[in-house]
């Protein structure tokens, strides 16, 4: 299937080339890659991509000079006509910082920068991004980041759970977050950031050395769910 | 005109930099503190005659995140939370 993705760069991020070749590699098809300054995405996209990295240096806070920058008037906008959006580990920052996902990303509670292969669990496997996994499964992904405790209120985590938008939860002591949470979906679960890096997890052949294949079957559920959509 | 934006964790927001100078403190011998939150201060040079309304927009667009965080804005002697 045609399949159109769009990869935003800001200064400093730095698995946005990580984030194009997952894509390219599960689509076949190479990522459009758009930058921050650009003030409109391409046309007729199918899924647009906020990678890692430590945009704008993390000044002020984790993505939140990304999140002001000129494309992500872009990305809300396409988002809101219900664009699929992916934000892995500071993507998931700039969503948070842009409003278009509940809650914060804070230091982690111990304080160190967490980078090793942790065990998530998927929670929900019915939603676009998840498609390829299944519910109640434990999958092995890398985590690298400094900002990863997620925070929301009580009332904020209880609907987020009630609503089945707690996509990954860490299945091990990471770094603090609310009720372990690794991954949030949107309400209309079109949008999902997660801390982990699927995205470093997708050579069957590196096992070994790369950490697992893992993340691969997030970028094939994607593919899977667009084209039964 | 001077402004300073003064950004801090909202109360029952665990601070774990907080923490860490907690602790620290203590380690070189300073009994006695019983908490330790970190914030930020932020001074801006405004033009003269910027409206409050600004301000606070300022505070809630970009320089605080309201979801964790309160702010205050202090201009020229004057006080003004939210």
């Amino acid at each position: 299937m045609a399949f159109r993705a769009a990869v935003i760069t800001f200064p400093g991020s730095n698995c946005d080339r990580d984030m194009a070749t997952a894509l390219a590699a599960v689509s076949g098809q190479p990522a459009i890659r758009v930058w921050h300054g650009d003030v409109d995405l391409p046309s007729g996209l199918d899924l647009i991509a906020l990678p890692g990295g430590f945009s704008y240096g993390d000044y002020l806070r984790s993505g939140a000079m990304a999140a002001q920058s000129p494309i992500m008037r872009a990305v809300v906008a396409a988002a809101e006509r219900g664009v699929p959006v992916l934000g892995l580990c500071n993507g998931f920052q700039v969503l948070t910082e842009a409003h278009l996902l509940p809650g914060a990303l804070m230091r982690n509670a111990g304080q160190r920068f967490v980078c090793r292969t942790v065990g998530l669990r998927v929670e929900n496997a019915a939603s676009l991004f998840t498609a390829g996994y299944s519910a109640g499964e434990t999958i092995r992904i890398p985590v690298a980041h400094h900002d990863g405790n997620y925070y929301a209120d009580a009332d904020t985590l209880d609907r987020l759970e009630g609503e089945g938008r707690v996509a990954f939860r860490y299945a091990e002591s990471v770094n603090g977050s609310a009720r372990d949470i690794a991954g949030v979906l949107s309400a209309n679960g079109r949008v999902l950031g997660m801390m982990p890096h699927p995205e470093r997890a997708i050579e069957p052949a590196a096992v070994d050395a790369l950490g697992g294949a893992d993340g691969r079957r997030l970028f094939e559920g994607i593919l899977a769910a667009l084209a039964s959509a | 005109m001077k402004v300073r934006v003064l950004v801090r964790l909202k109360p029952g927001v665990l601070d774990p930099q907080g923490r860490a100078v907690h602790h620290a403190l203590e380690g070189l011998g300073f009994d006695g503190v019983t908490d330790v939150r970190i914030g930020r201060l932020i001074e801006l040079d405004v033009a003269d005659g910027t409206d409050q309304a600004a301000l606070t927009q300022m505070c809630e667009k970009l320089l605080a995140n309201t979801v964790i965080e309160n702010f205050t804005i202090e201009v020229s002697g004057s006080t003004e939370g939210a």
